[in-house]
């Protein structure tokens, strides 16, 4: 690959190394496991992660777990090969790896973990890597707009599943998945529950209506394509509707909801398959139409429905990612991915060809392929399920769209006269061929022995069911219905495929505008954004004190109503001539600061509330806090006399408006305080900290003034702290003060 | 007593919100003011009002008698009259300082930070 001129080292340099021999190594762990789990072992391992919160680390191996295990880290160990090759030479490519390993990581540790708290974190890894890597080329401004379309969907829907998870922890009494017992059909949230569940699902392995953002990821580079968004990350929905198939499946809501989203997903993403003329588009909206398959039948729930669905997992990610990293040789290979250039290819790529004839065969569902096997069951399983028309029409309409798609795909690009490219047609390398090779020749190798693939599929299908669950697989038993269907769809295929041309020119008038629809909506989201800041932020100081206090008011007004307070006023009978005298000083000087327009008589006004508190504390014996009042209190009406030397008059227009609004808040706020007094007045009085500072005061502290013991010896770290602040103030005073040297403006 | 108390603890509260709400900077600081004050005086009255009887102990006794005036408020009250000083004085030299510089005490106009075109 020296000829484009970069520098590539042997496979994208240690980076590469390491990022192939990574899931290399976990594919040979978990394939170790096989036997184990074929003969109905569950294995399990605990860490303590997060144990204040309940949250183990618990990594459940089972067959649902193992076969994705497998699938994960399998076809990670090509695709970074395969990228080594395809990406080796790119600037940012170390990064790149670093997004898949963290993507991988977190893909295994959402199908392995019993927690579903863990399960959640690393459902949001994915989410999180997902839009990395769709967002690879960030130079583009689709690629930008793409990855974040994924983020949110994905994302808001996992949120939504995290508020699932949280009700089912309520409802279970665990998080644990293997310790959810029975059912939870039937417990009060079973409905919430299900639905969040669904969101969260649906959102990821982009079921309509959320499905428009699957083929708008495949901006990302091809691997990724591959890999996330058709292998392994979209089917984190379907591993998620699997796991939960015994706890919340069985029930009519359940099975409807699965049905019909799936069945339609599936029919309408084959007939957008069909409408493409970009390769990669064509894969990815077959993709869509699988992840239907599968959701429709783990929806249909009976055993030979989940038992299909398992099969046609694997049988899905062996093509599927095959086809992916296949378009990407020839696009690498030829400089397009249009369907209606490419054709004749099969000279030039002869190893491309026999893969993607291998792959599109099996997708196509021909014998003696592991796509014949799995479409046989889905048939199968479809004729025995409730709402059997539904849901064969639905499988059977798909898989003849299917069998189109697979000839657009791998027959017509490579057969016929050659036809002009950007790029003279070569061959790409090994380690771009080495993938696509062995996964298709996979799809044979399980097609010709479908047994190998039961050690996978039964123990897959027993652990969606929740019970043991008998899986033979065969190529070729009898001629039966699901047989003759095989034929009648190979025939309408066939068909449809020679008339694809007009096929596709018709449905090209038939545009579904999901992403007209989701600018707007981000759009509207922007606008109603900057309208609330708006709205909130206006640049208005005394706005936000409104807002404070208006909340402040609020609550204290909900406290007030809840904890039922009701004012009582007390006898007025021992009220001697100095009460009443106190009380006219401070109404007085409190009305007058807040109306007078004159700055002085405000000062003055506040010096005579200040003395009135004085008073009020001199007549209850506070002579200590009283002494300390008026001293403030004359500093104070000092300093702000020296201000006012330099500072301008109140303006009288703005003092005379009466602001309505702020005096309603003013008077609330000032009522609810005096009721709250008034309570607390009312209830007993807690005295034993003073009773305990009365006892101590003399006998250990040596002091006959309490208020003094108390601030100097036994809270004496207060007063250090009220020493520092009155100091740390001072600084800050004089720190503004300094800058000020200029005449005032 | 308890009663005058709380009625003026509420019409300072109501006084010093609306001077806090107005769009003179200076008046907010009088507000300020005001508040700390009913502050002050609400913390006070919510630990009992005991009327001439300061909490102090006669030489040759080691307790003081029977129905002094709670000390522990007084002694929360003495340190947050000091910390409301030390706050109002930093805010008229904030006051001071940013009248200083944009040449106005009128909040409205004071928009360094969130210019009028941004709203």
């Amino acid at each position: 690959m020296a000829d484009d001129g970069t520098d590539r080292r042997f496979l994208g340099g240690p980076a590469g190394w390491i990022s192939i021999l990574l899931p290399f190594g976990l594919f040979l762990w978990f394939a170790q496991h096989i036997p184990a789990v074929a003969g109905g072992a569950v294995l399990r391992w605990d860490v303590e992660w997060i144990p204040s919160l309940g949250v183990t680390l618990g990594i459940l191996l089972d067959g649902l777990s193992l076969s994705f295990a497998l699938l994960i880290s399998g076809i990670g160990a090509l695709v970074t090969l395969y990228s080594a090759s395809y990406l080796g030479g790119h600037p940012h490519y170390v990064r790149f790896v670093c997004y898949l390993m963290a993507f991988m990581t977190g893909m295994l540790g959402l199908v392995l973990s019993d927690n579903l708290l863990a399960l959640f974190v690393f459902w949001e890894v994915t989410t999180v890597s997902s839009y990395l890597l769709i967002g690879f080329n960030a130079d583009e401004a689709k690629s930008r707009r793409n990855a974040l379309q994924a983020l949110v969907v994905t994302g808001t829907g996992g949120l939504a599943f995290l508020a699932g998870i949280v009700l089912i922890g309520t409802a279970a009494g665990t998080f644990s998945i293997s310790a959810i017992e029975g059912s939870l059909a039937d417990h009060a949230l079973y409905l919430p529950i299900f639905w969040l569940v669904i969101a969260g699902a649906f959102s990821k392995s982009a079921q309509f209506p959320l499905h428009f953002w699957l083929p708008n990821a495949m901006a990302a580079p091809t691997p990724v394509s591959a890999y996330l968004h058709s292998a392994t990350m979209v089917k984190g929905g379907v591993y998620l509707l699997a796991r939960m198939n015994p706890s919340l499946g069985g029930t009519d809501l359940w099975f409807w909801t699965l049905a019909i989203a799936g069945g339609f997903t599936a029919v309408f993403a084959s007939v957008l398959a069909i409408r493409q003329t970009d390769i990669k588009q064509v894969l990815a909206y077959t993709t869509l139409m699988a992840l239907g398959t599968l959701v429709l039948f783990i929806g249909v729930g009976t055993d030979y429905a989940l038992e299909a669905a398992m099969a046609f997992l694997l049988v899905h990610s062996f093509y599927k990612a095959a086809l992916f990293l296949m378009i990407g040789v020839v696009d690498h290979g030829t400089g397009t991915r249009d369907a209606t250039v490419l054709r004749g290819l099969g000279r030039a790529m002869p190893v491309t060809m026999l893969a993607a004839m291998l792959a599109a065969a099996s997708m196509a569902g021909l014998p003696p392929l592991f796509g014949f096997v799995g479409k046989e069951f889905l048939y199968k399983a479809a004729l025995g399920a409730p709402a059997m028309i539904w849901v064969t029409g639905c499988i059977f309409a798909a898989s003849v769209l299917m069998f189109v798609a697979a000839g657009i795909a791998a027959w017509r690009p490579f057969t016929g006269p050659l036809a002009e490219t950007p790029v003279e047609p070569h061959e790409g390398p090994w380690p771009m061929l080495a993938g696509p090779v062995l996964l298709s020749v996979l799809g044979l190798a399980f097609g010709l022995m479908p047994d190998w693939a039961e050690a996978l599929v039964a123990p897959a299908a027993t652990a969606v069911a929740g019970r043991p669950v008998e899986v033979d697989l065969y190529l070729f038993k009898e001629v039966n219905a699901a047989f003759v269907l095989s034929l009648v769809t190979f025939a309408t295929g066939f068909v449809l495929y020679l008339l694809h041309g007009r096929l596709r020119s018709g449905l090209a008038r038939f545009k579904p505008r999901f992403d007209p629809g989701w600018d707007r909506l981000m759009d509207g989201v922007a606008a109603g954004a900057a309208g609330l800041t708006g709205l909130i932020q206006t640049g208005r100081l005394r706005r936000y004190i409104f807002v404070t206090f208006l909340a402040l008011g609020l609550s204290t007004a909900v406290a007030v109503w809840r904890a039922g307070l009701s004012p009582e006023i007390p006898p007025l009978d021992d009220l001697e001539v100095k009460h009443w005298s106190v009380l006219t000083f401070i109404l007085a000087g409190a009305l007058l600061t807040a109306f007078t327009n004159s700055r002085m008589t405000a000062v003055a006004a506040l010096g005579v509330v200040g003395i009135g508190v004085a008073l009020v504390f001199i007549i209850f014996g506070a002579p200590d806090v009283a002494i300390t009042q008026l001293l403030v209190e004359v500093l104070q009406v000092v300093l702000v006399a020296v201000a006012m030397l330099k500072l301008p008059y109140l303006n009288h227009e703005y003092v005379k408006t009466v602001r309505g609004w702020d005096l309603l808040l003013a008077i609330s706020i000032g009522a609810m305080t005096t009721v709250i007094l008034l309570a607390v007045q009312a209830a007993p009085l807690d005295l034993e900290l003073t009773a305990f500072f009365e006892e101590a005061s003399a006998p250990l502290a040596f002091g006959r003034n309490i208020v003094n013991v108390i601030l100097v010896d036994f809270r004496a770290l207060d007063t250090f702290g009220e020493i520092a602040v009155v100091a740390v103030a001072a600084l800050g005073a004089y720190a503004l003060l300094k800058g000020v040297r200029r005449p005032s403006p | 007593m308890e009663f005058l108390v709380a009625l003026m603890c509420g019409v300072m509260v109501a006084a010093a919100v609306y001077l806090m709400l107005a769009r003179n900077v200076l008046r907010f600081l009088f507000g300020l003011i005001l508040i700390s004050n009913a502050a002050n005086l609400l913390i006070f009255a919510s630990g009992g009002l005991t009327p001439e009887s300061p909490p102090l102990i006669e030489y040759g006794m080691d307790a003081p008698p029977e129905g002094v005036a709670n000390a522990l408020p007084q002694a929360l009250v003495l340190t947050a009259i000091v910390i409301g000083f030390g706050l109002f004085a930093f805010a008229l030299v904030l006051v001071y300082r940013a009248y200083q510089t944009m040449g106005t005490l009128d909040s409205d106009e004071m928009r360094l930070a969130e210019p009028e075109d941004r709203a």
